[in-house]
């Protein structure tokens, strides 16, 4: 957030009581009815799952009475489980994630912290536990949180670094984490802050977020690339020619996010910023619920 | 002069710089294109990655090549490249301007004008003086003038139909020491050619333009009797097929082309004739030949009265008895005639005025009926040469004249030039005293003055005129004793011409001599064969009536004044040619008319020799052009491509204009086919019409995918990916089904895209219209936006009466069993064609067979293909309803698509089954 628009809407965030991003990521989140968040399995819970036979240690209050009623077993009447879960959302604030390949494209970073927080509102909404990792906001269900984390994400980008760091710190061990970044960078720490949340029982979701440049790589010509931050630079002389082995590349990054995510039990998908956001969260709180339909 | 030796530079030394090209050669090769800076995080990727070609760290060959191109073109541009440079360098002291103007050059004269005025541009450049002398029609003095006063009087410049004279002009004495001359040739030898070149030659340069073109000359026509001959000349060269021409006025008086006919040359021959067989009354009608396509008097040849032929006819006597032949009175006119004139002979004077003669010759037939007069008289007052001869009837009718009534005689016969007296008179016979009379000489008023008497002619008897006060006017020959001989009297335009002696040799010896004959062709009853010698000619004159100018046009000649027949006679004989006193032309006598052609058959046509050394130009060598500026704008253009190319080696050209060649290309090798039509055709494939909102377009899309993904997994119809379809361009009948979400910004197809939709309709296509506004419209409780919209695009359209989905309809268990169709809304009123009111609701469908029973149309507002939309992953796009339900609703939407789908291909199939049990049944029997 470095130009004077950005801050004043930082300010504003800071001090609104409904930050920009929070009014998007409310927006977007309202496409999205969250029903019950069921866990396919018995327990405690406000929605019928099944009857089963009663067996002996079970309360006369559970046995369920008017189906009992109907023959001579007595069955008790199970709810599905309806846990809330701790959802850690992790943005990269790198820069790298400044990048957009079209003016009228949003920032990978914009879309990526637009997701993170709609779909944080979602959850929350839905009664889940939501934090941000690396903003020392452990997950809290709440309406408050919300506010904190419009808050903090608002705050988020303009790194001097080219990705930032996944700090799982804070997120709670068997919970579930979101990861959004480009995964351009360097995938160790990738892979390090994934086997550390495997060793934690976590579950979650590594969301690629990618502009269409990235992926198609029109470059022609003598060109010299920079990173974002100005570290590394490379140069070609013929663009063109570098864009199959590019794609390749590519392709054998995501080949290999999607084998770390398999291995952790994880989901990996890949989201461009020239798609509808509404599509990612969609997608994004469909692969949260665990597979159901 | 081919090859670079066409060129020349106007500023040579300037080459020279091009010896800098290898150098900037090297300078260029060594500096590659700037690069483009660009911010890309995927650059980790990108690292370690290696250019394929390691020659293009430096600029590639082809840009070094057009950068050198667009160099050197401008090098050669800036030193002043001309083509065919003119080899004639500026020369010093005045330009003397010889001019042939003859009728040989009028074939390219304008060719001739434009070297002229290229020398006289040059001459002005170099501020020379100039001196133009056509040699046809030459000044005294030469006049030496400023180039641009000769530039100005060019154009009026004109050849004329003779050749120049053979003699040394005198102006060549005034012409200053130092002259340089430009004698432009007509390309033909001629005698005075080599004495003025000599002259000309020792006051300074001489060069000689020459056109290289062979000259072809037409020699005047022969009559042999039966053809017409005319023979074209030509100084040689290859085969060439010509036409010529025979042109004359036609009844109507109006010139045109009477006959054609070819005229080959054989290869290197000089001379091919035509022969023309025409008829008489079209052969008399030719007034000129020319050779078609080519100009210039020379190739003019006009005609005179030797082609003509006049017609004459002849009343036979009624005679009663068989006489000799050579007593009757027409044998010697036929013998003296038939050479040169077509005769007509009929005894019945109303046919030969029938046939239109030109003379009518009454050899002593007196005995006219009165209509027979009348008749007669109105034909020579016509025009009409009425030529009688006495004889022994005519003197008795003149007696019985006379003797009869004094009133007849005193009449005088309009069909007689002169009043006859009774009987007649004999002289030197056996009963008389005196011999037989001589000729007297003819005076020069006479039509035949001029002609030889013989002396051996002898008049033995005669009529004798009353004498009266004009018969000396009329008498146009007479006896020695001045008794008339022949006399003659105008009648209207007409005249009468009486010969007071028999027409065989009866009364005199007369028509034996030669000059009957000749007397005949002076009075024009036949004309001659020959040209008159100069003997004949000695005194007359003649009055030009036509003259040609030196491209062989025909003017009048107006008020020239008349030619003494000594002047014509040496032409005539062939011993000068025609002159500036003497132009071609026509030329009118009394009694005949002569043409002087511009070129006779011996004219001589032998190609210019000059001597070695003399410059000699051929028309043939293009005029000089400068080269600069198109090396200019090549050096441009090459420029131009250069920044293109540098744009493109930088990644800088737009990428519209890349996306532009790669749209081009695929369509090249396509046969025209758009791959679309190709893709359609390989499956079923479910398509999407445009709306004109991009959002709308894209979930319609979607939604198509998720229901061809539907259907492929639970039915056997296997559509491809869907497509979108523009109803103006693209071709509807590939695909069995549309889906048209229509909005209320929705364009209205155009009068041809109705045309097709309809035909597509017709064929048994299905559209299903989606207003997608099932909830405000359920909401608003009237019509919204979209349906209106919808309205405007159905007005078009040719669709059936419509019904609300009836409960029974066979769209409620194509696949699934449905009585609910939702899409992402709800509860929308489906519409589809009407059952036909005596539909019965029976054991049988209540269905029309039309169209198979399919209905065309489905219009409903559910926005079904929001709830069908997938992603890319098969993933829902738009949530549908709330929680569980909204799976179902979802679930359900797609149960109606695939119903559609299988209605739209399978068409009333199951309607048809409800009858299986009755078939069952009868096949059981």
């Amino acid at each position: 957030m470095t130009n004077p628009a950005a801050l004043r809407q930082s300010a504003e965030a800071l001090s609104g009581a409904l930050p920009p991003l929070l009014v998007a990521a409310e927006h977007l989140a309202n496409s999205l009815l969250p029903g019950g968040h069921g866990r396919r399995r018995a327990g405690p819970g406000a929605e019928f799952w099944q009857f089963r036979p009663a067996h002996p240690g079970d309360g006369a209050m559970g046995i369920d009475w008017r189906r009992s009623a109907r023959g001579d077993e007595l069955f008790v009447r199970e709810t599905e489980w309806q846990a809330a879960r701790a959802v850690t959302l992790w943005v990269d604030s790198g820069a790298a994630m400044d990048f957009s390949g079209d003016k009228e494209r949003p920032a990978k970073g914009a879309r990526a912290r637009l997701l993170a927080l709609a779909l944080g509102l979602v959850l929350l909404r839905g009664g889940e536990r939501v934090g941000l990792a690396g903003a020392d906001l452990p997950p809290r269900a709440g309406r408050a949180q919300a506010g904190l984390m419009a808050a903090a994400l608002a705050r988020a980008g303009g790194a001097a670094v080219e990705h930032g760091a996944i700090d799982l710190g804070a997120a709670p061990s068997g919970g579930h984490v979101v990861l959004f970044s480009d995964f351009l960078g360097d995938l160790a720490p990738v892979e390090a802050a994934l086997a550390q949340a495997s060793a934690r029982a976590m579950r979650g979701i590594l969301v690629q977020i990618l502009d269409p440049v990235e992926e198609g790589f029109p470059y022609d010509g003598r060109t010299r690339f920079e990173s974002m931050s100005g570290h590394l630079r490379f140069e070609t002389l013929r663009a063109a020619d570098l864009r199959a082995e590019y794609r390749q590349r590519l392709a054998a990054r995501k080949d290999r996010l999607a084998d770390l995510a398999r291995h952790s039990g994880w989901h990996a998908t890949t989201l461009h910023t020239d798609r509808a956001p509404a599509e990612g969260l969609l997608w994004l709180y469909q692969a949260l619920g665990g597979g159901r339909r | 002069m081919t090859g670079l030796a066409a060129i020349g530079f106007a500023t040579p030394w300037i080459l020279w710089s091009a010896l800098a090209l290898p150098i900037l050669w090297w300078i260029l090769r060594a500096v590659p294109p700037a690069p483009v800076r660009r911010r890309f995080p995927g650059i980790a990727l990108l690292l370690g990655l290696r250019d394929r070609d390691p020659e293009s760290q430096r600029t590639p060959w082809w840009l070094l090549l057009l950068r050198i191109t667009a160099l050197a073109a401008l090098i050669v541009a800036l030193a002043g490249p001309v083509l065919n440079p003119s080899r004639a360098l500026p020369g010093q002291g005045p330009l003397l301007v010889v001019m042939d103007a003859s009728w040989a050059s009028a074939r390219d004269w304008p060719r001739r004008i434009e070297r002229v005025a290229r020398a006289l541009d040059e001459a002005h450049r170099a501020g020379r003086l100039v001196a133009l002398i056509p040699l046809t029609d030459p000044p005294a003095v030469p006049e030496f003038r400023d180039a641009s006063a000769w530039r100005e009087r060019l154009p009026g410049l004109a050849p004329r139909p003779w050749s120049p004279t053979t003699d040394l002009p005198e102006w060549v004495a005034e012409v200053p020491a130092g002259t340089e001359t430009l004698w432009i040739s007509d390309g033909l030898a001629r005698d005075g050619r080599a004495g003025l070149l000599s002259a000309l030659s020792a006051l300074g340069p001489v060069s000689v333009f020459e056109a290289a073109t062979p000259l072809l000359a037409l020699a005047p026509a022969e009559w042999d009797g039966e053809a017409v001959s005319v023979t074209a000349r030509r100084t040689g060269g290859a085969a060439l097929d010509l036409t010529l021409l025979a042109l004359g006025r036609d009844p109507a008086g109006i010139e045109r082309v009477l006959a054609r006919a070819p005229l080959a040359f054989a290869d290197e021959a000089t001379a091919a004739t035509a022969r023309l067989v025409l008829q008489p009354e079209l052969r008399n009608r030719i007034t000129r030949f020319e050779i078609e396509g080519q100009r210039g008097a020379g190739t003019v040849s006009l005609t005179d009265d030797s082609l003509s032929r006049r017609k004459v006819a002849l009343l036979t006597v009624r005679e009663g008895t068989e006489s000799l032949a050579l007593l009757s009175p027409l044998h010697y006119l036929r013998e003296a005639l038939s050479p040169s004139a077509d005769l007509v002979e009929s005894a019945s004077l109303d046919d030969l005025l029938l046939s239109g003669p030109a003379v009518i010759v009454l050899a002593d037939a007196p005995g006219m009926t009165e209509a027979e007069t009348a008749a007669l008289l109105r034909w020579v007052e016509g025009g009409g040469l009425l030529l009688r001869f006495a004889g022994p009837r005519l003197a008795g009718a003149g007696a019985s004249t006379a003797l009869g009534t004094t009133l007849a005689a005193l009449a005088e016969d309009p069909l007689l030039p002169v009043r006859l007296r009774a009987g007649g008179r004999t002289v030197g016979g056996a009963m008389s005293w005196g011999d037989p009379r001589g000729l007297a000489p003819f005076a020069q008023s006479s039509p035949f003055a001029g002609l030889e008497v013989p002396t051996d002619v002898g008049i033995r008897a005669q009529v004798l005129a009353q004498p009266g006060p004009d018969l000396a006017q009329r008498t146009i020959a007479a006896l020695e004793d001045g008794t008339p001989l022949v006399t003659r009297a105008a009648r209207g335009a007409g005249q009468v011409v009486l010969f007071h002696v028999t027409a065989n040799a009866e009364w005199s010896n007369l028509p034996l001599s030669g000059l009957f004959v000749d007397m005949l062709e002076r009075l024009a009853v036949s004309t001659r064969t020959s040209i008159p010698d100069a003997g004949e000619m000695a005194g007359t004159l003649w009055q030009p009536e036509e003259v040609l100018d030196g491209f062989g046009e025909l003017t009048r000649a107006g008020d020239r004044a008349a030619v003494a027949g000594e002047n014509l006679a040496p032409l005539l004989a062939g011993q000068r040619g025609p002159g500036p006193d003497l132009p071609p032309g026509l030329y009118a006598g009394s009694a005949m008319r002569l043409a002087v052609n511009a070129t006779s058959a011996t004219t001589s046509l032998t190609p210019a020799r000059w001597p070695a050394g003399t410059p000699v130009q051929t028309g043939s060598d293009q005029p000089e052009t400068p080269l600069g500026g198109y090396l200019l704008a090549l050096a441009a253009v090459a420029l131009m491509a250069d920044v293109l190319a540098t744009l493109a080696l930088g990644g800088r050209l737009l990428a519209a204009g890349l996306a532009l060649f790669v749209l081009a290309a695929p369509q090249a090798d396509a046969q025209g086919f758009d791959p679309r039509i190709l893709e359609a055709t390989r499956s079923v494939v479910l398509a999407a019409v445009a709306s004109g909102d991009a959002q709308v377009d894209q979930v319609a899309l979607a939604g198509l995918r998720g229901l061809s993904n539907a259907l492929f997994a639970r039915s056997s119809v296997e559509p491809a990916s869907p497509m979108a379809v523009d109803i103006e361009t693209d071709d509807l009948s590939l695909f069995p089904f549309l889906y048209w979400p229509v909005t209320d910004s929705s364009p209205i197809p155009s009068e041809a895209a109705n045309a097709r939709l309809n035909r597509y309709l017709r064929s048994g296509g299905m559209i299903l219209f989606d207003t997608r506004d099932a909830e405000t419209a359920r909401l608003t409780g009237g019509l919204t936006g979209a349906g209106r919209q919808l309205q405007r695009i159905a007005a078009g359209l040719d669709i059936p009466p419509l019904e609300p989905l009836p409960a029974d309809h066979v769209l409620t268990r194509t696949f699934y069993l449905l009585s609910d169709f939702p899409g992402r809304w709800q509860g929308g009123t489906i519409w589809v064609e009407a059952a036909p009111p005596d539909a019965e609701r029976g054991e049988g469908m209540p269905f029309r067979n039309l169209n198979d029973g399919v209905t065309p149309v489905v219009l409903g507002a559910n926005d079904w293909a929001a709830a069908w939309a997938v992603d890319a992953q098969g993933m829902p796009l738009l949530p549908v309803g709330r929680g569980t339900t909204g799976e179902r609703q979802r679930e359900l939407a797609l149960r109606f698509g695939i119903n559609l789908i299988m209605h739209v291909l399978s068409g009333n199939y199951k309607s048809d089954q409800v009858h299986v049990p009755a078939l069952l049944e009868r096949l059981g029997q």
